[in-house]
Order: structure tokens, then sequence, then C-alpha cells
């Protein structure tokens, strides 16, 4: 289910604009890896760039290779569709679609590859899903009703319902517990915890006790002024870079003396 | 047991143009009504004598007020019914070409052109559809029903002049476009990018995408476009009286000479010859014209109402 993930010098463009530059990472399977900088150093616009999302914006564009399991996912023919079923993606504010019922919204996406599933094979996935997100026994008794009805902590889990629904690969999270109070954000952390069983998931953070409690490995980004583009300035465990790390700006961020 | 003197309910200061503001506001949402109560007053007064009128009054065949009116109403209803279900799949098309397809510049210059047709009288629309639509659509009529007589509404024999109740329906469906193709760019415009991108990043198509999240969004807003180009087609006079040769008949037959006319384009034609009576017979007409159109709007009221807890507005 999971995969790894091999970033090659990659540099994202919003036109002319060059807003992350020369990129090189790799991602192991079945880790929690944490993107961590301050606001506009490009951690969400290179989030996106690993399901293909940033390409919803127009002019927005990429050079360099993203290769998850050695496949590139700016190959020549690769279809940004199917990409996304393969990594799957969470927001910052929940997003539940508003017009169908807590049920609906976790077969959403399946019902997109599949449409013609039994109805019991759709509980059981409804159910599965549910409980991979830990909202099963919040909502079994109310699966028919809509999904805007739930906590903002509830709808989040019900979007990462949604996204394993679907089985991806990866699963990416941009800072999914921003608009969440502490109790729900607790949640979503241990529920990170379990989804590492068996997912490659890559979260977007401003909470730095959140990176340090969930993640095994981080990546610091940072700008070097306004209209600069953003670079990965250290990447390593996640342990060395907030007790150990070996760039003076990552220490800095990290003890809060800046950002 | 002493209880303390009730304390002078506080008042918010009035301010000079809160005061103005809200005068206006009130007034204006006053006005409305007085104006829908003046008309609903004169209709019913002046059509009561049309409810119990003698047999030889109605033009026709009709022996009461009921028999006269029945044709017209299921005229207007028919024709306007046709003109939606022709003009609502094209209109969502255009709009949803314009939110979510179309380059930008070609959107904008789209947008206007569609603009550009609500802004023509319906007299122009009307020569059109005597003039040109008639006569270019009279061929095709021909083959439908020789193809297609066997279904009900392509019955022969089918008009020589083109002029029937479809055409009526082409005519108004083009008149009633824009507002409906507005109106749901408008909406669909709307849409949060939250839901957009929450089906993209589930893998949706584009297509897929405003399935999920642009049309669930838009669909209480399609109703209600839709209802206002009904209520534009239910009273629209001038096309319908230009086009169509009436005849006092209820059939559903679409390709025909003969064809049941409407209730604002029959007031249009026989108001100038009418007298004592039969002003009262129009009027009355007009006041079932009055009553359908609530209908309808109450009607778009309820289905947008019965799904409103799924409408995301909680």
């Amino acid at each position: 289910m999971s995969k790894r993930i091999e970033v090659n010098d990659l540099n994202v463009y919003y036109g002319s604009f060059r807003a992350v530059e020369g990129i090189t990472l790799e991602i192991e399977p079945r880790t929690v890896t944490a993107f961590i900088g301050p606001s506009g150093c490009g951690k969400s616009t290179f989030l996106r760039t690993l399901n293909r999302m940033h390409e919803v914006i127009p002019g927005a564009r990429v050079e360099g290779e993203v290769l998850i399991d050695g496949n590139n996912l700016y190959g020549p023919g690769v279809d940004p569709v199917l990409v996304r079923r393969q990594v799957g993606m969470v927001f910052q504010r929940p997003n539940p679609f508003p017009t169908m019922s807590i049920k609906e919204n976790v077969l959403a996406g399946v019902r997109l590859n599949n449409r013609k599933m039994s109805k019991s094979d759709a509980d059981e996935l409804v159910e599965k899903s549910l409980q991979g997100a830990n909202l099963w026994n919040e909502v079994k008794d109310r699966l028919d009703r809509p999904g805007s009805g739930l906590s903002g902590g509830q709808q989040q889990r019900l979007c990462i319902a949604r996204a394993i629904a679907v089985s991806p690969e990866v699963i990416l999270m941009d800072e999914p517990c921003s608009a969440l109070d502490p109790i729900s954000t607790l949640a979503i952390e241990d529920l990170i915890e379990e989804l590492k069983q068996e997912y490659t998931i890559v979260i977007v953070t401003h909470n730095m006790q959140q990176a340090s409690r969930v993640s095994d490995k981080t990546a610091f980004f940072n700008i070097a002024g306004t209209g600069k583009p953003g670079k990965l300035i250290e990447y390593a465990d996640t342990t060395t870079i907030f007790s150990n790390p070996t760039v003076k700006a990552t220490e800095d961020y990290v003890s809060g003396r800046f950002g | 047991m002493t209880t303390a003197p009730a304390a002078p309910a506080i008042k918010a200061k009035q301010r000079p143009g809160d005061r103005v503001f809200s005068t206006a506001t009130v007034v204006s949402g006053s006005l409305i009504l007085v104006t829908l109560a003046a008309v609903a007053i004169f209709l019913v007064a002046q059509a009561l004598p049309a409810f119990t009128a003698e047999p030889t009054a109605f033009k026709g065949d009709a022996e009461n007020f009921w028999q006269y009116v029945g044709p017209l109403v299921f005229g207007t209803i028919w024709a306007a019914a046709l003109a939606l279900l022709m003009a609502v799949p094209v209109a969502i098309g255009i709009a949803l070409f314009i939110s979510h397809y179309a380059p930008r510049r070609l959107a904008q210059a789209l947008g206007y052109v569609i603009d550009l047709l609500a802004a023509v009288p319906s007299v122009v629309f009307g020569l059109w559809g005597i003039t040109v639509l008639a006569p270019a659509v009279q061929p095709f009529y021909t083959s439908l029903t020789e193809w297609f007589g066997w279904f009900p509404l392509f019955a022969g024999p089918v008009s020589g002049t083109g002029r029937t109740i479809l055409t009526v329906a082409i005519v108004l469906a083009v008149m009633i476009l824009p507002i409906i193709t507005a109106l749901s760019r408008e909406v669909f415009l709307q849409t949060p990018v939250l839901h957009e991108e929450a089906a993209l990043a589930l893998g949706a198509t584009r297509w897929e995408m405003i399935k999920l999240a642009v049309l669930p969004f838009g669909r209480p807003g399609i109703i209600s476009a839709s209802m206002l180009g009904l209520g534009r087609a239910l009273g629209e006079t001038m096309v319908v009286a230009m086009v169509l040769s009436p005849a006092a008949v209820i059939s559903f037959a679409v390709l025909q000479s003969q064809n049941p006319t409407t209730i604002a384009a029959n007031i249009a034609l026989n108001f100038p010859e009418a007298h004592d009576i039969g002003v009262n017979i129009l009027i009355a007409t007009g006041l079932i014209l009055f009553v359908i159109t609530l209908a309808v709007n109450m009607l778009a009221r309820y289905i947008v109402e019965r799904r409103k807890e799924f409408s995301g507005a909680n």
C-alpha cells in the first residue's frame, strides 16, 4: 500500500515567478514526514506537487521529477487524475461535500472508479474507512445525515476516511489541524500514528510540537526574503532537527527565535 | 420584601443615518406588497362577473368560464414547459462552459453575447419566429411526422407553415436562455474552491468534479433560475400572439396547425375588440395566469427547501 517517494531537483513556478527552488529529497514508505517552515516558504506548494494538485492553480508548473516507486509523476503521458487516485490529500479546512450524507462522502472517491458496487461491499467499505479514521463509533447511527452537521474535528476525520476509502499509497496532509481545537487535534495526531502502519504520510504543519510528536523525519523550508523562492534548508530525522540541527536557521526556527 | 425598581430598558442610540436607511428599506418592502395587493384586488374584482357569465358571452363553443379558460391554461403551461425543457440543459451547458471550461477571454465575450440576447425586444423575436424560424424548421417537421408520426407528440398532419406550438416553444427557449444562463453561471462561479479541490484530490476528472461539487452546490440556483425563466415564458405575449394562429383545443401534438394558444397572447389578441362582460372574462383569465405563476414559484421554493439540510448552509 505504501510507496517510496523520491524528488529530484524540483522547481515550481507560478507563471514566471519561481516559488520553490531545487528540492531533492527521499521519503521512505510507512513513515510520517513533516514539512515545517515560515508562512509563504513553499511547503504547501511543494506538497501539492506530490499529487499534481498545484495544476489546479492557473499558471503553476513544475520542472524536475517526482518518482513514486520509480514512476515519474511528471513523465510524458501520465494522467494527473490517476496520480491523485494513488496520492490522496487532506486539506487545511475540513471539506466534506455538503450535499452528501456521511456515507456518500466516504464513498465519493470509490464511486468515481467503481460505479457498480454491491450494497454490502459499500457498507463494509464505509465501516472499514470510518473505523480507519476513528470516526465509526461517533457516526454509526447517523450515516445518512449530512456530513456538514459534524463538528470540525469529526469533519476532518470524515475527510481522512474519504481519502483512505480509495486505498491510496500516499496521504498528503496540508495543515490538517490548523482549524481544529486541541482535543480534535489530538484525535487526528493519534490517527496519523495508526495510519502510518499502512500509508506513507506527508504532513505540512505550523505547529512544531505537532511535527516533533507525529513525524519520523522533518524537512525545514525557508525563504531568503519576499519574492525569493522557497528552499529546502535541512532534512533529517525529527529528533536531529529538533535537538541537534546542522544549519543555524533551522535551530533558530525550531527554538522559536524567528518565524 | 423589597424589590428593586425595574431598571429602565436600555435603548440603543438612534443615529440619523440608521433611521433614514431603515425607513427607506421598510418603505421599499411595503411598496412591493402594496403594488402586488393592488394588482390582485383589481384582478379579483374585475374577474368575478366572468365566473357567472352567460354561455353566449364566450367566444367559440365554451359554455362557461372554465371550459373557455381550460385550453388556454393548457397552452400556457405546455408552451412554457416545452421551452423550459429545451432551454435549461443548454443554459446549464453554456454556464458550465463559461465558468469551468472556457479560457477567460472567450468566457467574457460569450457572457456579453448571452446578455445581449436578453436585450432583444420580444417583437423582434416574434418577427424572427415568423419569417426565419418557421419556414426553416417546416421541412424538418415534415420528416419528423413521417418518421416519428407514431409518437403522439409528433402526430400528423404536419402544419404547412411551420407556425406551430413547437416553433413558439423554440423562440421562447431562446428568450429565456439568457436569464437562466446568467444566473446559473453566477452560482457555478461561487462553488467553494475547497469542494472542487476535494473532488479533484480524490481523482475526479473535470466532469466528475463538476458532478460532485459544482452541480450539487448550484442546484438551488439552477432551480431558481429555471423558475424565473419559466415565469417569463408563462407570461410572454408577443411571440405567441404573432407566431400562432390560435385554436381552442387541448392537444399534445406539437407539429399540427391546430395549436392551443396561451392566456397572455389570448388577452392581447382579443382585448381591443372586447367590451362589457368580454373584458371581465379576459381579466379573469389574467387572474388564472397570476395563480399559475404563484403556484410555480411556490413549488420551486418547496423543492429548494426540501433539501436545505444538505445545502451546506448549516
